[in-house]
């Protein structure tokens, strides 16, 4: 008998102790998001907080020219976002792409040497010109998701060439011949590691599928949505976790997950962000699919789309919440009339319009 | 109140772990015992303030009525009474009471000179609510971790806190503790099945003993665990349920802060097939 409790005690300390081996330690930061006692809190383990910190540093701004002087449309060639510029500003402007997108390869990573600043010569050239575009157009247009702080190259790139988070359409695994590819039932990375589809980001972030799944009866009568569309809902959700480092209680209540009333003013942000990602990816990226180069095309031939850690690369706000664009005002709004960047009506929300002042006034 | 002929022979004094002969009698049917009096003062007192919190409230609504824990601003300090220092006080009006229940039970052993399963058994149900009360706040560092008191309250909490590791269902702990609570609904009404149809055997027969219950599970499952052991088992899968409910929820926050399908990034990354 003694010996049998000795080898139970030694069965249970080991499975104790395998089972703390993948834990942290205590205790975690929190922070309260609902009123008390409704367990709407986040819980952050200081060292992935000091991460963090480490890996939203913002770089030093260039020191500031005046706005004064000729235009750079009237110095140089081919100037067709950038024209209004001086070009003092413009110079600056330039040199503070460079090292937010190609601190290693320089200049030339977007014109060729010798050939002149004028040529689009290089795929590199364009994008970035369609890139300026989409990000003068987020501040402009978009201020209920980009709030004061706005959005600069910077934002997503981090010195890297292209952003590290992106996606393109994924078709999912191979299954056995007349089997329905269900895209999902497999660890999916889009979704947490959870088994949701693997693909959520297609139906919300570039088709404008609803997302509206939960039924306000306690039996449905009207023509629902699918469990497997549902699913997409929850998948796409768990992006949102991931890429900005919350969990579902950052925005909802989960107690009635639809309601607006009962959601904090971040939802209303986020809201507003899903329609942004959108019109990015369909009127900015989705144009260049023609001209880019095979490999920096997906396995159905698209051009790598922006969704939510694009820029928000696990921050509930892009670094942090760093203003960059009060340094880089040339950013800030649309350079010239576009004609193919129309703002979307917000009257889509039935109920946005009360919770729209909760999400200017709020956490952006 | 009646005594049964046999009773007063099991009414013996001593027996006690406080208060000596001073509480060591009986009401009625009941012992009362040092721990009774203190069962009974915080029962009571918790009971009074939990009526008083509703009273403070907007509904008497009994399903809406809700006493929260402080704000996390308040951290393991006192919080004012209509902020959540009532639901301080009661928590430790309802440990108070709870834990003076198993000493109890503790004393009425000790006077039948029985084993002390029963406490044991009782105190794993008392060591889950401890542990989302007090265990789990003090190591998040914040009593407003704590859960509310209020029916449809409590369980909005339960919800959201299990949102905040984005899927609980992944939750290995939670994944024991659900199987070992249907292990013991399973368990107890096969026993109790077993009972029944042992002691009401068709008319003129008469009541069946141990080896038609040992014959039954024989011809049906080729195995029986015996009258002793059902107890045993039964014990044991009751008590891991009320256990490993309290581990998962002293994991989730204190010893682990992601969502709970990430956790298993380790079974995924197995050298096997990665």
């Amino acid at each position: 008998m003694k010996t049998l409790t000795t080898k139970l005690f030694a069965t249970v300390g080991l499975g104790t102790a395998l089972l703390l081996g993948g834990c942290e330690m205590p205790p975690p930061e929190s922070t309260q998001w609902g009123y008390r006692g409704t367990g709407m809190e986040g819980l952050y383990n200081p060292d992935t907080l000091n991460e963090l910190d480490a890996n939203n540093i913002v770089p030093e701004a260039l020191p500031a020219v005046p706005a004064v002087g000729p235009k750079s449309k009237d110095v140089y060639q081919n100037v067709q976002v950038l024209g209004d510029l001086s070009v003092g500003e413009f110079t600056r402007l330039m040199a503070a792409i460079t090292e937010w997108v190609s601190p290693e390869e320089g200049c030339n990573y977007c014109h060729v040497a010798g050939e002149g600043f004028a040529a689009d010569t290089l795929y590199t050239k364009k994008v970035a010109r369609v890139m300026i575009q989409m990000t003068q157009n987020a501040n402009e247009n978009w201020s209920q998701h980009v709030g004061g702080a706005g959005v600069t190259c910077y934002t997503c790139h981090r010195g890297k060439n292209v952003p590290e988070y992106v996606w393109n359409i994924n078709p999912g695994h191979t299954v056995a011949g007349g089997m329905k590819n269900q895209m999902q039932n497999v660890s999916s990375v889009a979704a947490g590691l959870s088994s949701l589809p693997v693909d959520p980001f297609t139906p919300y972030l570039l088709d404008a599928r609803n997302g509206r799944h939960a039924g306000t009866t306690a039996l449905r009568d009207e023509g629902g949505v699918s469990l497997k569309e549902s699913e997409w809902g929850y998948s796409l959700m768990m992006h949102f976790s991931d890429a900005l480092g919350v969990n579902c209680t950052y925005c909802h209540n989960s107690r009635a997950f639809f309601s607006w009333e009962e959601s904090s003013p971040q939802r209303v942000t986020a809201w507003h962000g899903i329609r942004m990602v959108r019109e990015m990816n369909n009127d900015y990226v989705d144009p260049t699919t023609d001209w880019l180069p095979p490999h920096r095309l997906g396995k159905l031939g698209d051009a790598q789309k922006v969704n939510c850690e694009t820029c928000h690369q696990g921050a509930y706000k892009p670094l942090l919440g760093a203003n960059m664009i009060k340094d880089y005002p040339n950013l800030a709004r649309l350079a010239q009339p576009e004609p193919e960047a129309p703002a979307e009506e917000a009257s889509e929300m039935p109920e946005a319009s009360d919770m729209a002042d909760m999400a200017t006034g709020g956490d952006q | 109140m009646s005594m049964m002929s046999f009773e007063r022979k099991y009414r013996v004094r001593g027996g006690t772990l406080l208060g000596g002969d001073l509480f060591d009698f009986w009401v009625g049917p009941f012992y009362v015992g040092f721990f009774g009096i203190t069962t009974l003062f915080f029962a009571v007192t918790g009971t009074a303030l939990i009526f008083y919190g509703a009273a403070l409230g907007d509904t008497w609504n009994i399903w809406r009525i809700n006493i929260a824990p402080p704000d996390l601003s308040y951290g393991l300090g006192l919080a004012p009474l209509k902020e959540g220092g009532l639901w301080q006080i009661i928590t430790i009006c309802a440990t108070g009471a709870f834990v003076s229940w198993i000493l109890r039970q503790v004393e009425i052993s000790r006077k039948l000179g029985m084993g002390l399963h029963v406490p044991f058994a009782f105190s794993f149900a008392v060591l889950a609510y401890v542990t989302l009360v007090i265990i789990r706040p003090m190591l998040l560092g914040a009593w407003g971790h704590g859960f509310p008191y209020g029916i449809m309250s409590h369980l909005d909490w339960v919800s959201n806190v299990g949102y905040q590791f984005l899927h609980f269902h992944y939750n290995p702990a939670h994944m024991l503790a659900v199987t070992f609570f249907f292990t013991t609904a399973l368990a107890l009404s096969m026993h109790g099945s077993l009972i029944l149809m042992a002691t009401n055997p068709r008319a003129g027969e008469t009541v069946k003993t141990g080896e038609h219950e040992n014959t039954y599970f024989r011809d049906d499952i080729g195995y029986s665990i015996g009258a002793l052991g059902i107890h045993r088992l039964g014990t044991f899968v009751a008590i891991s349920a009320a256990f490993w409910s309290a581990v998962c929820i002293v994991l989730s926050g204190p010893f682990w802060t992601k969502g709970w399908p990430e956790w298993w990034n380790w079974w995924l990354t197995l050298p096997i097939w990665y």
